[in-house]
């Protein structure tokens, strides 16, 4: 049917399709260079080499994705979401350790693939098909308990393989959520949670002044009350703030100051933050109560939550994360040193990075991601290479290339008049976006060492193969919208 | 269709995406366009900073003859990534290793944290110190193994199979040593013992540096700026002993089959010119990956050979000691040179006896030195002991023990060298201790007098005195190093005065000569060269652990003596037995140059006797 054919071709977002292949072709180039090495004649194939047929594979596997009718995709969902998770399953027992994780799937003694990377496009779909049902709405708890669990169950697996960077990716789905009306205050409160926790960690080694408690809680429990005053003007409470609470505050800390350099007391500030917090939390706790007012509560609810959470951080740091991820988030925070050990990596990857200058050292003529300076340098690190090949001007060429693409995607996730489609499009944004901050971040040293590829770009067959098929079906639906 | 009421939610999704790149280009500008701070680091990786060894200084004896010297050696290295189908069993074969050992190196190699800089583009050390043997099999066969290189380096040569315990050995420094000093990196070689170790700064040079360039592809295209920043290495400094490599040896030719040890000294210098520690290695086993099979041989062997007991060997200094102490007696006028002991097969106080052997009696100083008289010292050291002038015994034997202190025993002498045992003279806190507070009585201190009981000293301690009689009041610091040759070292070595007057060491000597020389019975008759007047005095050091030690102490020739000498031979007996004739061969070789043909037999005696241990 050549008419079905040409329909199809002109229906293709054609933008989204030439981003997709610019960014193989950088991969590919870098893959190329960062294992190039003329003095060895190699008989086998290169990482670049495979690469190619890599991408020979999943370029033809679009053209089987485009073929298939979209609505299969939609009627398959539940259907492929089920058979991951088997899959995931069936892994930890299947798969033998590598580096400590039991991500591979093994049959036979033979490496096939990471079910983890195919995961996301699965639950992609199954979060689309269960938030695009008929009587699907995110206020109804019993909604909101659905797509949580279809959206953890991976993560969960995925940690049990111990791939923990995997594991996160999911967690980008919420931004669907919001995009599909969960409460902005969610997304705040998670930024919120992240930042009390650097800043307790990042400061708790800082001592106030004659050991009067450590900076970093101080800071974090100020903060809470800081947000607690601003939810509190917001909502037109500025009278009572201005006259009553900001002079209270002083007139504590100044007593405090006063007692401790002139009395034998040492009154810990951090102590005095958290009463500060605790008490104003039970006065709006009451004061709510008796006068009707919610927010109130609300506010007092959130200081008690947020003041016990951050004293818990270091609880948190010290037994609920491992030990290698305890040293990454440290030299990540500057709080260890460690340039031949856990920081070598991150190190490394600066310099590499850093020497490339404005306009780069030039195609194949970098010198830090040869010599296995930078490791993983064609999986994880390969962004290294292109810092240094190709400079300042390079890597922001391919930055925006990320952003256009994104656009793009959300561009053509808002079009769609298909829920299914559009959510569906949004959690592509969501995970390309979450690869992109986490993989990038973690190369210029603003993120925390883990583990993932950065889309189309990093070597390794599964991850592309899995982003094709996310993307691709994407460009199918799109192409199919009525 | 459900209405979409979140639509102008998708501008806070991209601004989302807009924060996120725009925070990476800034982060980005910062690292690659504003700071240089990470542009430095990379030169460090893209410059190669390649140290240049400098040989190692040469070691003379004092005649000049070259004694140690740097030999070619070959490492193997491993670039591997080019190494392509390797024959493991082929290799293996050549190189004399396990196929476990090669593969468990190779992990070694590869592991980040035993091998920090490993890069498999970068040659890596698979084996080091190649046998010739296996330098020449391996440079045959090297094509088959793409990958495969030799580096030379160098490693230490001997002229001589001796000296082990003096020149000592070098071998790959240390971690602790790289940790703690900056020039250290691993797999430098240091001075791990001996004269090696001693004066390690001197030998070793400085070393140097040349700033290469390598390409991307980590091959160097040549130097940097022309070498302009280049530093050249330093030579290490030769050094000249005070060991005459001759007489050294002679010495452990005559010590062979034999435990103990030889010490000659040039009394009026204070140059070792001999030191002799039995049984010894030879120091080729200390070289290269050779030592890493001998050491453990070395260290486990019962009779000790890597133990130097010229500088470490503790002895009770025996009958040699009663010079010691008859200089004190009369420097402390306890005595005079005229003075007179009877002798009845001993010492006798009460139930206490302390046996002698038949001699006339009663004897005078020089005659008690000629004969070995204990129960002189007895009576003279317990009238020391029990002078009225002291007022109390402890005062007295601190008296006593200074001056054993000033004759160079108790305390390390300062020998230039790591190690050396300082020997044992006690003090009177040491009875306080052990009888309680004036609790102790001179009888119970006499066998010290004899040189038994507590105290004990080195050979070379021994050998000091020896020098310090022949001197007549003073001895200089015994060393091995007689010059340096780095322009702004001058080495000089301490003067000790002793505090005895000179007039008093006459009747010392006197009783040497006579004990050696004597007509009427002399206890070293044996130690008498016809051409030389030889000094002696006789030792035999009872052994809790065996067979008596025989030890002998002289200087030759009497008039401006011209080498001291101890020697000391575990397990044989009386002193006048084995050690003697050894101490009178050394002396003739020294002076003489050659053994009289009538004294060959002695040598040849000598040389041939086996006093071992027997192997439990």
């Amino acid at each position: 049917m050549p008419s079905r054919k040409t329909r199809l071709y002109k229906s293709i977002d054609w933008p989204t399709v030439i981003c997709y292949l610019l960014l193989l072709i950088v991969g590919v180039l870098n893959i190329y260079s960062a294992d190039y090495n003329p003095d060895v004649v190699s008989k086998g194939l290169n990482r670049a080499d495979s690469q190619l047929i890599w991408i020979g594979i999943s370029v033809s596997l679009s053209f089987v994705i485009l073929a298939i009718d979209h609505r299969m995709y939609h009627f398959f969902s539940y259907f492929i979401y089920g058979a991951l998770i088997l899959l995931l399953i069936a892994t930890i027992f299947l798969s033998a350790s590598v580096k400590g994780s039991h991500s591979w799937l093994y049959i036979g003694g033979i490496r096939l693939f990471q079910p983890a990377e195919f995961a996301k496009f699965a639950t992609a779909l199954a979060v689309a098909r269960l938030m695009s049902s008929f009587d699907f709405e995110l206020k109804k708890t019993r909604c909101l308990v659905q797509v949580l669990v279809i959206m953890l169950l991976p993560v969960f697996i995925i940690i049990l393989q111990r791939e923990t960077g995997s594991a996160l990716v999911f967690f980008s789905l919420f931004l669907v959520l919001y995009r599909e009306g969960m409460s902005g205050i969610v997304m705040l409160l998670g930024l919120l949670f992240v930042l009390l926790f650097v800043l307790v960690l990042r400061f708790s080694p800082f001592q106030m002044a004659g050991e009067l408690g450590s900076w970093g809680l101080f800071s974090a429990l100020m903060l809470v009350v800081l947000i607690g005053i601003i939810v509190l003007i917001i909502n037109g409470w500025r009278k009572l703030i201005f006259r009553y609470v900001l002079s209270s505050l002083a007139i504590i800390f100044l007593l405090v100051f006063v007692l401790n350099k002139w009395t034998s007391l040492d009154i810990k500030y951090t102590n005095v933050a958290l009463a500060i917090s605790v008490l104003s939390g039970l006065c709006c706790l009451l004061y709510g109560f008796l006068r009707q007012h919610r927010i109130m509560v609300i506010v007092a609810l959130f200081l008690w939550g947020m003041s016990a959470y951050c004293y818990s951080v270091n609880y948190i740091f010290d037994n609920v994360l491992e030990y290698h991820q305890q040293t990454r988030i440290k030299v990540l925070l500057g709080l260890e040193d460690d340039p031949t050990g856990v920081g070598y990596n991150i190190n490394q990857s600066k310099i590499a990075i850093g020497s490339g200058g404005f306009v780069g050292k030039g195609f194949l003529e970098g010198t830090q991601t040869k010599l296995e300076y930078v490791p993983e340098q064609v999986t994880d690190f390969i962004f290294c290479n292109i810092g240094e090949e190709f400079g300042f001007l390079g890597s922001v060429f391919v930055l925006l290339l990320y952003m256009y693409f994104l656009f793009r995607l959300v561009k053509l996730a808002e079009r769609q008049e298909s829920p299914f489609n559009r959510i569906y499009g949004y959690s592509v944004v969501s995970i390309f976006l979450f690869h992109i901050l986490v993989n990038v971040g973690m190369v210029v040293g603003l993120m925390p060492v883990i583990g993932i590829p950065l889309p189309f770009v990093s070597y390794g067959g599964s991850s592309l193969l899995a982003f094709t098929i996310l993307l691709f079906i994407f460009i199918k639906l799109d192409a199919s919208r009525s | 269709m459900k209405i979409d009421k979140y639509k102008n939610r998708k501008v806070v999704v991209l601004s989302i995406i807009v924060v996120i790149i725009l925070t990476f280009i800034i982060r980005l500008f910062y690292l690659q366009v504003i700071t240089d701070k990470y542009k430095g680091f990379a030169d460090d990786n893209a410059f190669l900073e390649r140290t240049i060894y400098p040989s190692r200084g040469l070691i003379f004896d004092r005649n000049g003859e070259l004694l140690v010297y740097n030999e070619p050696s070959y490492d193997v290295m491993m670039v591997m990534r080019e190494v392509k189908g390797l024959d493991t069993l082929a290799l293996c074969d050549i190189l004399h290793i396990t196929k476990e050992a090669f593969e468990k190196r190779i992990k070694d190699i590869k592991n980040k944290r035993l091998n920090p800089g490993y890069s498999s583009y970068t040659p890596q050390v698979l084996i080091s110190q190649l046998s010739v043997e296996e330098y020449g099999e391996l440079q045959e066969k090297l094509f088959k193994f793409p990958g495969l290189y030799i580096q030379p380096r160098t490693l230490r040569g001997y002229t001589y199979q001796n000296a082990a315990n003096v020149l000592g050995y070098i071998n790959e420094v240390p971690k602790r040593v790289v940790e703690e000093n900056d020039y250290y990196k691993a797999g430098d070689y240091i001075g791990i013992s001996g004269i090696e170790k001693q004066y390690e700064e001197l030998l070793r040079g400085e070393k140097g540096h040349e700033i290469l360039l390598r390409n991307a592809r980590g091959r160097i295209v040549g130097k940097y700026a022309d070498g302009a920043y280049d530093v050249k290495a330093k030579t290490g400094s030769d050094l000249h002993l005070t060991i005459d490599m001759t007489l050294q040896r002679y010495g452990e030719f005559l010590m062979q089959n034999k435990l103990g040890g030889i010490v000659a000294i040039e009394p009026t210098t204070g140059e070792i010119l001999a030191a002799v520690s039995a049984p010894s290695y030879t120091p080729s086993m200390m070289v290269g990956r050779k030592r890493s099979e001998n050491y453990p041989i070395l260290n486990k062997d019962p009779n000790r050979p890597l133990l130097d007991r010229c500088l470490k060997g503790r002895y009770a200094p025996g009958s040699t000691f009663k010079t010691a102490n008859a200089l004190i007696f009369l420097q402390e006028k306890i005595i005079h040179p005229n003075t007179q002991f009877g002798c009845n097969m001993g010492y006798h106080a009460g139930k206490f006896k302390l046996g002698c052997h038949s001699h006339r009696s009663p004897l005078d100083l020089s005659e008690s030195v000629q004969h070995s008289c204990n129960a002189y010292y007895c009576h003279a050291f317990r009238g020391l002991l029990d002078a009225p002038k002291y007022g109390h015994i402890s005062t007295a034997f601190e008296v006593w023990k200074n001056h054993v202190v000033s004759l160079g025993f108790g305390y390390r002498l300062g020998v230039d060298m790591p190690s050396e045992d300082r020997g044992y003279i006690p003090n009177s806190k040491v009875y306080d201790k052990v009888y309680g507070k004036n609790r102790w009585k001179s009888l119970m201190l006499v066998s010290l007098s004899i040189g038994q009981g507590e105290v004990t000293a080195t050979p070379i301690q021994i050998a000091n005195l020896a020098a310090t009689i022949a001197n007549k009041g003073y001895w200089y610091t015994p060393h091995f190093l007689k010059s340096a040759e780095s322009a702004d070292t001058i080495f000089s070595f301490e003067k000790h005065i002793v505090g005895i007057e000179e007039q008093y060491f006459d009747p010392i000597i006197k009783g040497m000569e006579m004990a050696v020389n004597a007509t009427d019975g002399g206890t070293a008759r044996v130690a008498r060269i016809d051409s030389i007047v030889v000094c002696g005095k006789t030792g035999t050091a009872q052994n809790p652990h065996g067979e008596d030690h025989s030890i002998f102490m002289a200087f030759a020739p009497k008039e401006n003596p011209r080498i001291a000498i101890a020697v000391l031979v575990e397990n044989a007996g009386f002193g006048a037995t084995w050690a003697a004739p050894i101490a009178s061969l050394m002396i003739e070789k020294y002076l003489k140059g050659e053994i009289a043909p009538e004294r060959k037999f002695l040598e040849t005696r000598i040389a041939e006797k086996v006093i071992m241990p027997k192997k439990k």
